[in-house]
């Protein structure tokens, strides 16, 4: 049997060499955002796993996607997916949103996060650059209350409507806690 | 005296009304509903729509002039759910999302956890989980085009090809033990190589299920009834198609050629030797074409596959991820540990974000799994194909006639499962 500590070191490793064009692909897709949009837009920019990803502020990421819609070399003319998350502990950035950007063309993939106070989650719609954003925004707003403006019909989607709650915050635990059967002293769970 | 002032006004102007109404050329009619639409209620519970999810629509007579969609009946919360559960738990939710096609679902889901793990996999493994996605997607293709049949009034086609399913879902069972909900394979490859028994059901049906094709496409393709039924509907532009986020056959029938599977090879995808096919007009018969030719596509690498069958291990040796063999947890002290640790969800997941996408039935299944190294996920986005393009379902039918619809949402194969998760 294999020592714990072994087994991420040759995968790294591996991944390391793999991705070499890949990380070649990624600079080229920074320098077009550092160039676009300047070298203050972007914080946090790393790769894990193979794909760039970046955080930008909610107040340019309308612009940042449509001028990456609209860019003639790279034409992000995709968008994958996009989807909510929250953390709790992050003060005044405890709600995001994750969008996931595509270049047929390239063959690349982008992913822009931004962050914003749970107070206060507006954020602009892409539903003008993307038709695909209308449900994904709307399922956004369903499981986390994120408010998108100048969305055409920001309704819940997946869950009733007379529902006031948003339910994948975090705050909401799956199961009952008052229950006492599930707790496991042993794995401090 | 004001009050009978008031009445013969009012005398007098129902007397010039009447003399109006006299004067004009059409006379009213008693049933004239030429500017009255109707309002029909497709779904939630409707059997053409094959699943739970409502239109509300506006029809002008046989037209359709809008449409608003409901969905959400089937909703399990799957992501929720998903940050409550271990990581090898959570395969048996991804079985219920497109429920025709669940093994692509499954593997999807292993290659997203291995490639956040850094599992490397056999290649014996990963062509066994080509041939298991492949076999997936004819059947989900087979369901799809033989329903459009069923839909457009050819129930034939349908009881067909819905016998050669029945065959894969035996192999399924010979496989991995179950049929709809497969749950198969694990984290780190397959939980048992295929039995002889699997194989030769395989090779069987690989001889049989050929002519019952050829027959299926000499009923259908080229049938004048069918084909009248099907050509110019639900049409939509390659443009439209990519800015509402179509994948897979739907988008490939718009003419774009983009399938995950050449991409971005996953799975040893870039050792076999296979065509994209595409459409033209993005209609609901080049769906139906896109299909059938990708059936034969999958046919194609499944042969390859299974002729280049390498030898060797069929998971990864990872013992801290992959289950030991039940026997040695009753022998060996570390398969005992081993086995206790995966069971509880005590597996080490390193800290990370990592999308993973396959080309599904429909288009791309992505995971998108944000690990924190806790037991279970922090964040799992599913990247559902369908919840995606049927957005595009409405703006597809205005303007068309009810039966019209009913093929388009056919052919585009939207699995309620999938869709709501």
């Amino acid at each position: 049997m294999a020592d714990p500590t072994k087994e991420e070191s040759p995968a790294a490793q591996e991944a390391a060499v793999a991705e070499d064009p890949i990380k070649a692909q990624n600079a080229k897709i920074l320098d077009l955002l550092h160039r676009l949009f300047g070298h203050t837009a972007f914080t946090d920019v790393h790769e894990p796993y193979g794909m760039l990803t970046v955080t930008t502020t909610r107040e340019r990421i309308h612009d940042i996607v449509a001028g990456l819609q609209q860019d003639q070399e790279f034409k992000f003319h995709f968008l994958t997916t996009m989807c909510g998350i929250h953390y709790p502990d992050h003060k005044d950035r405890e709600l995001g949103m994750i969008y996931m950007l595509h270049s047929l063309v390239h063959n690349i993939r982008l992913r822009i996060k931004i962050f914003f106070p749970i107070a206060d989650p507006v954020v602009p719609t892409l539903t003008d650059l993307y038709n695909a954003a209308n449900w994904m925004e709307r399922e956004a707003y369903d499981f986390y209350g994120v408010i998108f403006t100048g969305h055409p019909n920001l309704i819940r989607i997946l869950n009733v409507e007379d529902m006031d709650y948003h339910p994948m915050r975090k705050e909401y635990p799956l199961e009952d806690g008052t229950r006492e059967d599930k707790t496991d002293l042993f794995f401090g769970r | 005296m004001t009050v009978n002032d008031a009445l013969a006004g009012t005398h007098k102007i129902q007397q010039e009304a009447a003399a109006q109404r006299h004067d004009q050329v059409t006379p009213h009619l008693l049933n004239d509903f030429s500017q009255e639409l109707t309002t029909l209620n497709l779904g939630p519970t409707h059997p053409a729509t094959h699943g739970i999810f409502q239109n509300i629509l506006q029809m002008d007579g046989e037209r359709i002039v809008s449409g608003v969609p409901t969905i959400g009946y089937i909703h399990r919360a799957f992501e929720k759910i998903a940050e409550r559960r271990p990581f090898y738990q959570i395969t048996p939710l991804t079985d219920r999302m497109n429920y025709c096609s669940s093994p692509i679902n499954n593997m999807g889901w292993h290659m997203t956890v291995e490639k956040l793990l850094g599992v490397t996999v056999p290649k014996r493994a990963q062509y066994m989980r080509v041939i298991m996605m492949e076999l997936a997607r004819i059947t989900d293709h087979l369901i799809c085009n033989s329903i459009l049949g069923v839909d457009s009034g050819a129930f034939t086609g349908f009881l067909y090809v819905m016998q050669e399913r029945e065959k894969v879902y035996e192999i399924y069972e010979e496989v991995c033990g179950s049929r709809l909900t497969t749950n198969m394979g694990r984290v780190g490859g397959m939980e048992r190589d295929f039995t002889p028994v699997a194989l030769q059901k395989l090779r069987d049906w690989l001889k049989t299920f050929p002519a019952v094709m050829e027959e299926f496409e000499r009923l259908m393709t080229r049938n004048r009834i069918f084909v009248d039924r099907i050509v110019n509907v639900g049409a939509i532009s390659a443009e439209k198609a990519l800015n509402y986020g179509f994948t897979g056959p739907n988008l490939r029938a718009a003419g774009i050629d983009y399938d995950v599977r050449v991409m971005n090879p996953y799975s040893s995808y870039e050792d076999f030797d296979f065509e994209i096919p595409v459409g033209t007009k993005g209609d609901t018969y080049d769906r139906f074409l896109v299909r059938n030719a990708e059936i034969w596509q999958s046919l194609r690498i499944i042969n390859q596959a299974l002729d280049n069958l390498p030898e060797g291990p069929f998971h990864a040796d990872a013992p801290h991820y992959y289950l030991p063999p039940k026997q040695a947890v009753y022998k060996n002290m570390e398969a005992l540990i081993y086995h206790f640790k995966i069971i509880m969800g005590e597996i080490e997941a390193p800290v990370g974000e990592v999308y993973h996408s396959v080309e599904g039935g429909n288009g791309e299944l992505g995971f998108y799994l944000i690990s924190d190294g806790g037991r279970t996920p922090y964040r799992l986005h599913f990247r559902r194909p369908c919840f995606i393009y049927y957005q595009a379902y409405t703006e597809m039918v205005v303007g068309e006639t009810l039966s019209d619809a009913i093929l388009t949402l056919s052919s585009m194969n939207v699995i309620a499962g999938e869709l709501d998760a």
